[in-house]
């Protein structure tokens, strides 16, 4: 690949740029508006979890994906049931986007028997196969060959079914990603590799990591369709999805989403990272200027679609759903004594 | 399913590996196979020839060199109601794939509360010998053993060979299938296939006796074998016990044999710190009584040492029958007491 055809993220990986409401051009105001409501369920919840993991309420690792909710929101907009999506260790989100129940998700960070994984799981294990959620694990770029195998399972089943397999920027370091990638090319199976860079692993940011920041280079390098966008924009993430996911479940193969953004707590738990040394300098502040829900709130408002107060309304119906599934939560019994033995073989 | 329709025939190790796969791919639509060499017939010896032909490439499938994406794959596929068989022909290699076998498949269901299982069976074979090296050599069942969640079996004859297969694929577990190189050559009448039940299935013995038990899994069940011939011939009757699974791991029938025999001879091709063999002489030890014993447990295992290379170095370093007949000889001779 000669450099000039080296994927560059350029301007989207600048904290300064896109902070203006979206472009929301000809798209329905009504899935919109649902979109923002989702968005804003996601966030409420991850901050309600949050507050709860700050109480020392709740124990297990919490990965929270603050300013990073436009994203699952976008991708899952053209995904069905039978669509097989799988998830990471930051994976609250895409587990909220395609339908999960709250009320699962919050009695699985209390590890209790109702939760989504039967309390088994914690934050880090979400399951939801009726939604078509298939699992999250915080072992970095362990679900993207079971992605794979999941479109492989499609691709023979004959149902235009396709996978999802989201991770993050660091994932794209480890060699699992880069067998996956080649072999979902060479077989040309339905899948959709959702590359969440919010350029930085754990602690490190990524330009101290790889010599360039475009995730999406390994997508060149290996035929995969790409895009690269403001992974901040729903409207960009649902419009690239629709026609990657159309494409893949048409038998054209899989497709490369890098969808740049930048999270807003540390890598685990709700501070803001101040604490464990990592130097983000001013450029958090600014990453928030870029937030995904108060651009399309305020794109949604100027085009008469939401009213002023929509979001403070939208919030505090969701807040309200989110403290009753909670208070039902904590009353819910623990997984049975026997589940610790009893689950390790089917 | 029925398995009338398999004739009893006199099948080689290898061939037997073979018939499973070809029942399998027969019977069951949701089988397929993903490897590396599968459309090669020098990585499998003759356990797997011209089922690409038979059964086609889209089941057969010969893939990159990536034995992480590839097991990951047979693993995710596994979750939507798909029987894959991943092979690995060279046990080495596979290594690349542990993340996919341990940390997901072996995990999988647990960690989500029971709601998903990967049936995915992984083969993978130990090929060592003929100056091979460290990296060519290893036979790493003990460590997959270690992990809850995996099922481990070792086939020690052509029988084993085709049915744990078959019961290794049919099983809602991920299970490893380890099968030896060096068994390849032994030949046997096998009966029809009857549906076999991993579940069900666990140590036999293989041959009875009553002065000493001596215990082995894949090759060195069959070394046990042979050197309770030799033994006799000495006039020492050894008990043979074949572990075959491995995890979950029944040692009732290894003790029952123990406190008939009151001697233990444990025999295994892995190393020896944190090893099977090591395994084994402890559950033993725990379930009998001290008076039980007639000599303290022995085992023979690898060095802990990496496989070499040289003939002069290789020629000592595996386990060989011999070793196994001096062993008995000396736990029978010492009546009670213990010398390695």
């Amino acid at each position: 690949m000669s450099e000039q055809f080296l994927p560059r993220l350029g301007e989207l990986a600048e904290p300064t740029a896109y902070a203006a409401p979206l472009d929301i051009g000809g798209a329905n105001p009504t899935t919109l508006v649902e979109q923002l409501k989702d968005m804003l369920l996601i966030r409420v919840v991850e901050e309600w979890i949050g507050d709860m993991v700050t109480a020392g309420k709740i124990v297990c690792p919490c990965h929270l994906g603050i300013g990073q909710e436009a994203i699952a929101v976008g991708v899952s907009s053209f995904l069905r049931k039978t669509d097989r999506i799988f998830g990471t260790h930051r994976s609250h989100a895409h587990y909220l986007a395609l339908g999960g129940d709250v009320y699962g998700l919050l009695a699985e960070v209390l590890g209790k028997a109702d939760g989504c994984s039967r309390g088994m799981g914690g934050s880090m294990h979400l399951y939801d196969g009726g939604n078509g959620f298939m699992g999250s694990v915080p072992i970095v770029a362990g679900t993207v060959p079971l992605a794979v195998g999941g479109a492989l399972a499609a691709k023979m089943d004959r149902r235009g079914d396709v996978a999802v397999a989201y991770f993050g920027d660091g994932a794209t370091e480890e060699g699992a990603f880069h067998e996956s990638l080649n072999l979902a090319s060479v077989f040309k199976l339905p899948i959709l590799f959702v590359c969440e860079n919010n350029l930085f692993s754990s602690h490190l940011h990524i330009s101290l990591r790889q010599p360039e920041s475009a995730t999406a280079r390994f997508a060149a390098a290996h035929r995969v369709a790409y895009e690269i966008l403001d992974g901040n924009d729903v409207v960009a993430v649902a419009r690239s999805a629709e026609r990657l996911v159309a494409a893949a479940r048409a038998g054209h193969g899989p497709g490369f989403i890098e969808a740049v953004t930048y999270r807003w707590r540390g890598h685990v738990g709700p501070r803001e990272d101040v604490d464990v040394g990592v130097n983000r300098g001013g450029d958090l502040g600014l990453w928030k200027r870029r937030d995904p829900v108060r651009r399309l709130a305020e794109a949604l408002q100027a085009a008469g679609h939401l009213r002023n107060d929509g979001v403070e309304s939208i919030r505090r119906a969701v807040a309200k759903t989110v403290e009753q599934a909670w208070l039902r939560a904590e009353q819910a019994p623990f997984p049975p004594a026997s589940a610790l033995s009893g689950l390790v073989f089917a | 399913m029925s398995g009338a329709a398999v004739s009893s025939s006199r099948l080689s190790y290898g061939s037997a590996i073979c018939s499973a796969f070809e029942y399998l791919l027969s019977r069951h639509p949701e089988v397929f196979v993903i490897g590396q060499g599968l459309w090669s017939p020098w990585y499998v010896g003759n356990s797997m020839t011209d089922l690409d032909k038979v059964f086609g490439t889209e089941r057969i499938i010969d893939t990159p060199v990536s034995e992480l994406a590839c097991t990951g794959a047979a693993v995710g596929a596994s979750l939507f109601g798909y029987r894959p068989i991943v092979v690995h022909p060279r046990m080495d290699f596979m290594l690349y794939g542990v993340d996919a076998i341990v940390n997901q498949a072996a995990k999988w269901s647990h960690m989500v509360g029971g709601q998903a299982h990967p049936a995915v069976t992984i083969r993978s074979i130990i090929n060592r010998g003929g100056e091979q090296g460290a990296q060519h050599s290893q036979a790493l069942h003990a460590w997959f053993a270690h992990i809850p969640g995996l099922r481990v079996v070792m086939p020690a004859t052509p029988r084993d060979a085709r049915d744990l297969l078959i019961a290794a694929v049919l099983c809602d577990d991920p299970v490893v299938y380890i099968d030896d190189r060096w068994l390849y050559h032994l030949e046997e009448e096998l009966p029809p296939i009857s549906k076999p039940d991993l579940l069900r299935e666990g140590p036999l013995v293989t041959r009875p006796g009553r002065d000493v038990t001596l215990v082995g899994s894949g090759y060195t069940a069959y070394q046990c074998l042979q050197a309770a011939r030799d033994l006799e011939s000495r006039g020492i009757s050894a008990e043979v016990v074949d572990l075959r699974v491995i995890n979950p791991l029944d040692s009732r029938p290894i003790a029952d044999s123990v406190a008939r025999t009151g001697r233990l001879c444990v025999v295994d091709g892995g190393w020896r710190n944190c090893g099977l063999a090591g395994e084994i002489i402890a559950r033993v030890t725990e379930s009998l009584e001290p008076a039980a014993f007639k000599a303290r447990p022995a085992r023979l295992t690898l060095p802990d040492a990496p496989a070499p290379t040289s003939r002069a170095l290789e020629s000592d370093y595996y386990v060989k029958t011999d070793d196994i007949v001096a062993a008995a000889v000396r736990l029978t001779a010492e009546m009670g007491v213990l010398v390695e």
